[in-house]
């Protein structure tokens, strides 16, 4: 198997490296050839993986090469390869195929075509190296992979202001996430004198009462400095509160690119890692309880934002950052598996929505503003049907891959007794209703309703081509079928069970286990639920606002002006991070530089001294004029010193 | 046969010689004088090869080593051999001479014969200073590559050059004087000049003491360290490109060395007493000069300052061995700090010299070093950019670079001397990405800036050889540190050995 690995992990490389280094040598056509085949010679090796390791192998964990050997530690590039990841790696290179297939339609007239295929060929082999690591190196090395893909095609199109501030701007925020997860490494290292996880899990039981002293003097559990440091690179990666500032933004790159990394699989990356650190985590309910309530703040608040958003690209990305709360909550409650199967589904129909976004995007000249948009149902009916099932598969519509993912993580919630579950479950569960408004208000405002564009546009409407409306097609498919299939085996089955480890006190799907009969009864049972009557409430009310009263929305706007006004400054994160951060370390960097650097060592110290040289020297001239009598006047003078000393000494 | 000849003496003399050579072509035939420098910097780093690839990894002890008595009297010896952490640097200061031939092939206008015969013998001497064994000869080597040095900046320099080469001077004189002063004592305590017989002189500790502040200011001043490197930015800033490159790639890695081949075995009781100092300059280093880098309008002082920001993780590395030992009461991962710093070293040497050629290819063709004169250079120069991009991001420390490898070694290690020293160096992942990449976006992305920029070519095929070797160089560390690492381990055990015994008489 270990050549089918690599071959998994290397041929989007490859792609890449062509399509990169040789791209006007082997022209467009070469380009996206060589990079699709790379991609689906993975995705298809990923299936037959899944098969291997569902049919019930063992996990494979092995080294590569050895990266550096010090110490006796070695530190290495290998694979874990297990259930978890066999699922994430199908994922992935599914979602990556789809999106590079969009991609021949959606850059068709761009000057980066080659540029941008190698790119997101370069992405998918980062992201397989991240989730099939099987130490902490490899998996930073990846993280780190991904990170700088996404800082390249946030900024592809370089000449915008905006898209290049925002790639730094990524970048730059994901890093403050990496100094955290950077350390908790460094903490692993020092705990277990190993960064290979097996060695590190198997350890980790006896590490559980071990304490570290930070601060002198304040005994910390030395889990959860661990877990903590570790979960705070999966905030910046994942992009939750108060590091997800740079998703939003990460817009300004093109269409496909935020349907595959900044909505199907980088940024599920720090869900990923803390469900395959479950061993660590399970050992601080300190940490889950951190986890569990920024995942609900994230989940909740984020999901407001998304209904007063008018880019049709942006209220796409508040809802993903919405999800990543989700599953940020069903890590909080050890539902790992939960997490897990809505990453899976998530990243199905979200990159089914992105790219649907971006069908219209085309169709619309580039025009992202769905103010101008409207009643496009007619125009295109591949986009807006694939569209319709992907917003329902978003909202948890009974049935739909999302319901199944979701009712999960709710039902997880409700039985989780950790600190903090109380308001993790309102969060969840008015998350619920804020989803199904904003995801019906973007629906309607799009498809339905009064054509708002301008005469020249909506002649010109027509449905996007073959290439852009198959992955379409194909990315629909499971975003309504996957979760009826994939409940029984993920959740309820014993799939898992080799990757992730759940305590007994922790174990919150049992209860949901006990109750299941089936993906069919369980649908049924959604339909009379609390969750799926918020669901209806959130489509009423969008319907009621948006296509009966449609100037209703203006009026509340005005008069909840104060609330709607910090609503969109985005709840003033960005402008606290602007003058604090952004202007206070160039402050601060000006004024060591000027009065430090400048002013007390170069002005003071050096230049002093150089100067004080001088001075000494320019005294000491005064006593050579070179005039005989003043010597001789000296020298009388000295004489009669020193006879004065001898003599009265 | 190999084995046989002087190898050492002959990596030392052959540029300095052909360098000499060089001289006598002179500037009536630039052709000819500029050939004959390759020629000599390419046969030079070939005759250096040996010295890796012969390398007996297993032992600490000294390896090709050459002795002549040189001046009996005060047993002064022309003492050669190189161990696993001088051999690295060699290989670097060759590579890197190669580079630099490379770099002033079109570019420098006037007394290029000069120009290169000063890059081949300061070539020599640097790899002199590597190579001696004998404190009188180290000192000899260490004074001596300052003439060039003085020379590449004040002759082909800025237009405030020679206030540069003058701080740069005195500075530099200065530290050394004292470690001079340092090195007599020592011959007096010892009769000898050997610096391993230093290595076994026992010490009181007072004596330890002020022997080791010597060192520090000879040493901090090369590194530089936090408050003595406002030398470099404006020697730098005058430098020409290769001057940049070798000063930031070779020299200041003779400071980072200097910490290793004298003050720390030489006085590993006053060093572990006064650890907390210059732990506390290296995250000065760190986080003081990173937010001064992030304001600088001049891409060289810029990168200068990036360079004092990185060696900060050098003598950190090679400090917090002690912090360890005290708070473990083991010397695990303290091997990781010295080995770190080591890779540091080298790292930087390609990195930094590459950054520096980056912008030399940007001053050859705009004539300015301000970042405000460049913006959109990538939409004339493609290419170019591409690679600013890649060595951007092995200056902010990516994975696969080989930027990362010491820092990550570094923060690994320092974590188990203290939360907090980890806190703080690890600070660099925001800091060095922040001035960097905010560097690049500002010069290379957005629109095009102005006439100059849309005037500009992009790199012919001689910056594009000079600068994928270094891209080459970079990944390869990056990707596969190993070999580079496991010429270290036995001179690493061996220091961490001798420095956690105590030399107290």
């Amino acid at each position: 198997m270990q050549n089918i690995y690599l071959a998994v992990v290397l041929a989007p490389l490859f792609g890449a490296i062509i399509a990169g280094l040789f791209g006007r040598k082997i022209g467009r056509a070469g380009a996206h050839w060589v990079t699709i085949i790379g991609v689906a010679i993975s995705f298809l090796l990923s299936l037959v993986v899944l098969r291997h390791h569902l049919g019930g192998a063992d996990p494979y964990n092995e080294s590569v090469y050895t990266w550096m050997m010090i110490e006796g530690i070695r530190l290495e590039i290998g694979f874990l390869v297990d259930n978890l990841t066999a699922v994430m790696i199908s994922t992935v290179t599914f979602v990556s195929l789809m999106v590079h297939i969009y991609t021949i339609g959606y850059m068709h007239d761009d000057d980066g075509y080659q540029r941008f295929f190698s790119y997101i060929a370069l992405f998918t082999f980062a992201m397989l190296m991240l989730v099939m690591a099987n130490n902490f190196l490899q998996l930073f090395f990846g993280w780190e992979g991904v990170g700088l893909v996404s800082y390249l095609l946030i900024g592809f199109w370089y000449k915008r202001e905006s898209a290049i501030f925002a790639s730094l701007k990524a970048f730059l925020v994901n890093r403050v996430g990496d100094f955290g997860f950077l350390l908790g490494i460094a903490a692993v290292l020092m705990a277990f004198n190993s960064i290979d996880y097996a060695d590190v899990f198997a350890a980790a039981p006896l590490m559980k009462d071990m304490v570290v002293q930070v601060i002198p003097g304040v005994d910390w559990s030395l889990m959860t400095l661990i877990c903590i440091l570790l979960f705070i690179g999966a905030m910046g990666k994942s992009a939750q509160v108060p590091l997800h500032v740079w998703l939003p933004d990460s817009m300004e790159g093109p269409t496909p690119i935020s349907a595959l990394i900044h909505a199907a699989t980088m940024v599920t990356a720090g869900i990923f890692m803390v469900a395959r650190m479950s061993p660590l985590f399970e050992l601080s309910e300190t940490a889950l309880s951190v986890v569990l309530v920024i995942g609900s703040i994230t989940a909740l608040f984020m999901g407001f934002l998304g209904i007063i958003q008018n880019d049709i690209k942006r209220v796409v990305a508040y809802s993903t950052l919405s999800q990543l709360g989700y599953m940020t909550v069903a890590l909080g409650v050890s539902a790992y598996s939960s997490a897990i199967f809505h990453l899976m589904t998530h990243a199905f129909f979200k990159a089914l929505l992105f790219l649907g976004a971006g069908s219209v995007i085309i169709a619309m000249h580039h025009e992202q503003d769905i103010r101008r948009m409207g009643g496009l149902w007619k125009y295109m009916p591949i986009t807006w049907f694939t569209f319709l099932l992907g917003t329902l598969a978003l909202i948890g519509t009974p049935g739909f891959a999302g319901f199944y993912s979701k009712d999960s993580i709710l039902e997880a919630v409700h039985y989780s007794h950790i600190a903090g579950a109380g308001f993790a479950y309102f969060a969840v569960m008015l998350g619920v209703f804020v989803t199904s408004l904003y995801s019906f208000r973007l629906y309607f405002i799009v498809f339905h309703g009064k054509a708002r564009m301008d005469h020249h546009t909506k002649e010109h409407l027509h449905e996007t081509p073959a290439v852009v409306t198959v992955p379409l097609i194909l990315l629909a498919i499971p975003s309504v079928v996957i979760g009826a299939m994939s409940i029984e085996p993920l959740l309820v089955g014993d799939v898992f069970n080799n990757a992730i480890f759940v305590s007994a006190e922790h174990n919150v799907l049992e209860p949901f286990r006990e109750h299941f009969h089936g993906a069919v009864s369980f649908a049924l049972h959604g339909l009379t639920g609390l969750p799926f009557i918020l669901v209806l409430a959130g489509f009423g009310s969008a319907f009621y606002l948006y296509m009966i009263r449609p100037d209703l929305p203006e009026m509340i706007q005005q008069k909840f002006a104060a609330l709607y006004d910090i609503m969109i400054r985005k709840y003033l994160f960005d402008e606290i991070y602007q003058s604090v951060f952004m202007r206070g370390s160039r402050n601060l960097g000006t004024a060591l530089w000027k009065y430090a650097d400048a002013g007390l060592i170069d002005g003071v110290m050096v230049n002093g001294t150089a100067r004080l040289v001088g001075w000494v020297a320019s005294m000491a001239r005064c006593m050579q004029t070179g005039y005989l009598y003043t010597y001789a006047f000296a020298m009388i003078i000295g004489l009669l010193i020193l006879l004065t000393w001898f003599v009265t000494r | 046969m190999l084995s046989e000849l002087p190898l050492l003496s002959l990596v030392i003399w052959f540029p300095i010689l052909g360098g000499i050579a060089v001289l006598f072509v002179g500037d009536e035939n630039p052709a000819r004088a500029k050939a004959l420098a390759l020629t000599v910097a390419i046969l030079s780093f070939i005759i250096s090869i040996p010295l890796f690839s012969s390398f007996d990894a297993t032992t600490a002890a000294m390896q090709f080593q050459e002795f002549v008595p040189w001046i009996p009297m005060f047993s002064v010896n022309y003492h050669l051999g190189v161990d696993g952490f001088s051999m690295p640097l060699i290989l670097l200061t060759a590579f890197m001479t190669v580079l630099v031939v490379i770099a002033g092939w079109e570019v420098v206008q006037y007394r290029i014969a000069q120009y290169m015969a000063a890059f081949l013998i300061m070539e020599g001497l640097m790899i002199g200073v590597f190579a001696a064994l004998d404190a009188i000869l180290f000192y000899v080597f260490f004074e001596a590559m300052l003439i060039p040095m003085f020379l590449i900046i004040g002759i082909w320099g800025g237009p405030r050059r020679v206030y540069a080469t003058l701080k740069f001077f005195l500075y530099t004189f200065l530290g050394s004087v004292f470690m001079l002063i340092a090195l007599i004592y020592l011959y007096n305590q010892s009769s000898s000049f050997e610096i391993l017989d230093f290595h076994k002189l026992p010490l009181s500790l007072t004596e330890q003491g002020v022997i080791f502040f010597a060192f520090l200011l000879g040493f901090a001043v090369k590194v530089p360290m936090w408050p003595v490197h406002t030398w470099l930015p404006d020697a730098h800033v005058e430098a020409p490109t290769g001057g940049s490159v070798i000063l930031a790639a070779i020299t200041l890695k003779i400071g980072g060395y200097g910490f290793l081949r004298f003050a720390l075995p030489i006085t590993p009781d006053a060093a572990a007493m006064l650890d907390w100092l210059v732990i506390t300059l290296s995250l000065i280093a760190v986080v003081y000069i990173g937010l001064v880098a992030l304001i600088q309008q001049d891409m060289k002082k810029l990168i200068a300052y990036s360079s004092i920001a990185h060696m900060g993780f050098v003598t950190l590395g090679f400090f917090v061995v002690f912090g360890i030992y005290r708070q473990t009461g083991s010397l695990s991962g303290a091997a990781m700090g010295v080995e770190g710093g080591l890779v540091q070293m080298v790292s930087h040497g390609f990195i930094a010299g590459a950054l520096f050629l980056c912008v030399g290819v940007l001053y050859d063709r705009v004539h300015s070093r301000q970042i405000k004169d460049y913006g959109g250079v990538v939409n004339t120069m493609p290419i170019f950019a591409a690679f600013m991009v890649l060595f951007g991001m092995a200056n902010a420390g990516l994975p696969g670079t080989s930027g990362f490898v010491g820092e990550f070694l570094v923060i690994l290690s320092s974590f188990k001397a203290s939360f907090w020293i980890a806190f703080l160096a690890a600070a660099t992942l925001i800091l060095g990405a922040a001035y960097t990449l905010w560097l690049v976006k500002r010069v290379i992305f957005g629109e095009i800036g102005n006439s100059h920029v849309a005037e500009l070519q992009d790199v012919n095929t001689r910056e594009i050889i000079m600068l994928s070797l270094l891209a080459a160089a970079v990944l390869l560390i990056g990707i596969w540190p190993d070999p580079l690492t496991s010429v270290m381990h036995a001179s690493v055990d061996n220091l961490l050995q001798h420095i956690t015994t105590s030399k107290l008489l």
